[in-house]
């Protein structure tokens, strides 16, 4: 069993009087892909930005790799191997698709023509290959969602954290993404975690979930497990009911109602 | 004593610069227009002054409230009509628009008055109180008493009319006021015309102190933005004891140093303020 | 049309550029004394507008105390020169490290305590100003009596201590500024301009790929700050006189940024485009009101073609012409 790639350890933050996470771990194996699930408020998107460095942890420790990255500065943490999409896309309007993601190849390289070629590939493989002297302000909103996607990824990360990015997607748009993101997975060896309401998504990307609820790690493991724990249940149903897979079809949309 | 007079001094034009501050404090603080072109309507609140004083005969002082009406009714019409369209746009074109309003308005009132500076003579402008061993001009306390009163006045409004507490829920919170039905564009126009009324006061009453000349404008302007700062933004207290802050600094270090320091030390506070505490003084963090 | 790109230009772009170099080069000789003195000031303000572009078109960080730079660039050359006989090629670069100096701190102090958007361009207003008023006071350097090159005479060009007549000059600032903005093309394909641009467009998104956004926006202040100087060095030996109430001014500050804005902010050919409408709107009005000197009226015009390019085409004026005229360039 080789060490995981990404190791979350204990991880906390107090914003004033508000425990946003506590004591959060969980660990994301090589070519995994890991959902952090939970109702609004939960925390999800302050142990992204704890991880990805946009905000430092009060306690707590994120390796990547073996590497202590903690509190490292969002740019040291993308060269450490962090890919991060944000959840309200922000694509450099005024440049065009093509020079988006080169944008991000250069992380990697100096050289223009490698970038360029590396962002070319990136843009074939989620798609977007025809539209890449558009303007990016001209991109549709999935678009969008999948140029955000390919800047950070071609800024070779090992890996990728996907801030709620089938959000706001109708459902052949979502499957489009999944079957992206699994190809991807599956092609390149990269590891995903990813923060989604849409439960059609979690089902069928995640090998593995992590619950999270006011801030704290109520349940772990498989999907299947995950969706038949009674806390997990509770803390989105609020009364305990007979336990039943929740299935992919049925999850369209299906944001949990917050507490 | 000679330093305390000259400290008083300096707080007494301090509040002047307090009330024009305050112009500034609220059409920034609401609108979150930078107003480039301040100093400019200062200034043309000082010639509108002059040219009344001069052509009637009349006590400047007895222009005060025409100038701030008129003033008042400028910022409106600016704020409407024009400033409105820009306030979503970024920062750069806002900057821009209020910058060529502020070109052009200096460049009219080159055209109109020519370069040379002009006052307006006062029969008291030499007479002094005198309470202990402090002398006081009675022209500065005219005008800061002006000012005071200015000041208090906008306070008042602010505190006490509907008119005012609802530019105040504007100002924090622009879609709720818009949700329970407040008339955003109206409110808007209204608090520019405030800010432009302030100044229109303080550049009236200034005229008692200085002379006027187009150039001076900038100066004002950047004066203004210094007291807002350093007092802090959104804070009309804070304005006030800004501008008393920089009168004093000025009137001392211009004694102290030299005349032509004072805006250097104005400055100089200006880039402390920024890097060590930006909020200001009295400003919410 | 798509064709070969020359330089990484689309073909009918290089050769317009190519035959507006050579119209350049050759003008001199075809027209008077005066009208090659006006054209050296449109090159100036090309060549001030294209420094400039780099910090707030490309970089996006709004510096409204550019003086500070052309200030320090024309009175460390000319100082050197006057005192000590430094020649204008040695001086002109010292012009320059100093600038690329003091921009950069205060670029560092700001971005350090996170000062951005208007109040860091308050603060660029701050030290020029502080300059301004310290330089009043510099004795060394003439104070506000002023700093006085020795005028030579003018039928004697001298290349060595830049002392000859405006065609001299006129060539010097062509290259200048045509090195300017082979400077800026090329920075805007590597991939520093693409950070800069980056940075322009989204901060955060930004420094989430990689980018060190701070040491880019100071280098883009280094770099920007630098490049003015020089063009204040050459300012110098062109005037031969420096007051640092003029020199300094807020007013050349908002000068030197009108150009590139009316031309267009961020483009390639925006701040050459900008000067030459500018000085030919100037000119005109000058030959209009026949010499007749109307205290305000050139102001009042730049105030108006302000007030109207932020109206009615807040881009600037290249992005319109270039459609208009087809020229596909994405700069």
């Amino acid at each position: 069993m080789s060490a995981p790639l990404l190791e979350v350890r204990g991880l906390s933050k107090r914003f004033r009087g508000l425990q946003a996470v506590d004591g959060v771990s969980f660990a994301v194996p090589r070519g995994g892909i890991v959902a952090l699930i939970g109702p609004n408020g939960a925390g999800k998107t302050t142990t992204f930005n704890l991880i990805a460095g946009v905000i430092a942890p009060d306690s707590g420790n994120v390796l990547l790799d073996g590497v202590d990255i903690t509190g490292l500065r969002p740019d040291q943490a993308c060269h450490a191997g962090i890919g991060r999409t944000f959840q309200l896309v922000r694509p450099f309007g005024a440049l065009s698709v093509l020079e988006n993601v080169m944008v991000g190849a250069l992380r990697a390289t100096a050289d223009m023509r490698v970038a360029r070629d590396a962002a070319c590939a990136i843009l074939e493989r989620l798609g977007l290959a025809d539209k890449a002297e558009a303007p990016a302000k001209s991109l549709t909103l999935p678009e969008r969602k999948r140029l955000e996607t390919a800047r950070a990824l071609a800024t070779r990360p090992k890996i990728l954290l996907l801030d709620e990015v089938m959000a706001g997607l109708r459902p052949t748009e979502i499957d489009q993404m999944v079957a992206a993101f699994s190809a991807l997975a599956r092609e390149t060896g990269i590891a995903i975690l990813l923060t989604e309401h849409v439960m059609r998504a979690v089902m069928a990307l995640s090998h593995h979930i992590v619950v999270l609820h006011h801030g704290q790690k109520i349940c772990e493991g498989t999907p299947e497990q995950v969706t038949r724990d009674p806390q997990v249940l509770e803390c989105y149903f609020g009364t305990s009911i007979t336990p039943s897979p929740l299935e992919g079809e049925g999850g369209e949309g299906g944001t949990p109602k917050p507490h | 004593m000679l330093y305390l007079n000259i400290i008083v001094a300096g707080l007494l034009t301090g509040l002047v610069y307090g009330l024009m501050a305050l112009g500034l404090s609220v059409i920034f603080g609401v609108i979150r227009v930078v107003n480039f072109a301040h100093g400019e309507m200062m200034v043309v609140a000082m010639y509108a002054t002059y040219l009344s004083s001069t052509v009637t005969g009349l006590d400047p002082l007895l222009m005060l409230a025409p100038v701030t009406v008129l003033l008042f009714l400028l910022g409106y019409a600016l704020q409407r009509l024009l400033i409105n369209r820009y306030i979503a746009r970024p920062d750069h074109e806002q900057f821009l628009l209020l910058l060529a309003l502020a070109t052009i308005i200096t460049a009219s009132l080159l055209m109109g008055f020519g370069p040379d500076a002009r006052n307006v003579q006062l029969d008291y402008a030499y007479d002094s109180y005198q309470i202990g061993g402090l002398l006081l001009d009675k022209v500065r306390v005219i005008a800061a008493a002006g000012a005071a009163l200015g000041a208090a006045a906008l306070w008042a409004f602010f505190r006490f009319t509907r008119t005012g507490k609802a530019i105040r829920a504007c100002a924090d919170n622009q879609i709720g006021a818009q949700v329970v039905g407040l008339d955003v564009k109206r409110l808007y126009a209204i608090t520019f015309g405030l800010g432009a009324a302030c100044v229109g006061a303080a550049g009236a009453l200034m005229l008692l102190l200085v002379d006027v000349e187009p150039y001076i404008a900038t100066d004002y302007t950047l004066l203004a933005f210094i007291i807002v700062i350093l007092g802090g933004l959104g804070s009309m207290p804070g304005a006030l004891l800004g501008g008393v802050l920089v009168g004093v600094s000025e009137a001392l270090s211009g004694f102290v140093i030299e005349p032509s320091f004072k805006s250097a030390f104005s400055f100089a506070l200006l880039i402390l303020v920024l890097l060590v505490r930006p909020q200001g003084l009295l400003g919410r963090a | 049309m798509r064709g070969v790109p020359v330089l990484g230009l689309s073909p009918r772009v290089a050769v317009a550029l190519g035959l507006f170099v050579a119209a350049m080069l050759a003008l001199p000789f075809f027209v008077n004394d005066y009208i090659v003195s006006v054209l050296v000031v449109v090159l100036f303000a090309a060549y001030f507008g294209q420094s400039w572009n780099i910090m707030t078109g490309f970089a996006g960080q709004l510096s409204l105390g550019h003086a500070l730079y052309v200030g320090l660039g024309a009175y460390t050359s000319a100082a050197l020169f006057v005192h000590f006989g430094v020649p204008p090629w040695l001086g002109m670069p010292a012009g320059m490290a100093v600038a690329a100096v003091a921009g950069s701190l205060i670029a560092a102090l700001s971005f350090r305590f996170r000062v951005g958007g208007v109040y860091f361009a308050l603060l660029t207003i701050a030290f020029a100003e502080f300059t301004r008023i310290l330089f009043d006071h510099f004795k060394w350097v003439g104070a506000t009596e002023g700093l006085f090159l020795p005028v030579a005479n003018l039928a004697h060009q001298d290349l060595l201590r830049l002392r000859g007549s405006p065609r001299m000059f006129y060539y010097f600032l062509l290259a200048l500024t045509l090195g300017a903005l082979g400077l800026s093309h090329l920075l805007l394909n590597r991939r520093i301009g693409y950070y800069w641009q980056a940075i322009r467009e989204d901060e955060e998104a930004a420094q989430a790929l990689g980018i060190n956004v701070f040491r880019c926006k100071v280098l883009a202040m280094a770099l920007s700050a630098a490049l003015t100087a020089l063009g204040g060095g050459f300012l110098a030996f062109y005037d031969n006189n420096l007051y640092p109430d003029t020199v300094f001014a807020i007013g050349r500050s908002v000068e030197i940024i009108t150009a590139p804005i009316i031309g267009g902010l961020g483009t390639l050919f925006g701040p050459i485009l900008g000067a030459f409408l500018l000085t030919t709107l100037g000119e005109t009005m000058t030959s209009l009101t026949s010499g007749v000197e109307i205290d305000g009226l050139k102001q009042w015009l730049y105030g108006a073609a302000l007030l109207a390019i932020v109206a009615l085409q807040p881009a600037g004026i290249w992005p319109w012409l270039r459609r208009v005229i087809g020229l596909e360039t994405r700069r």
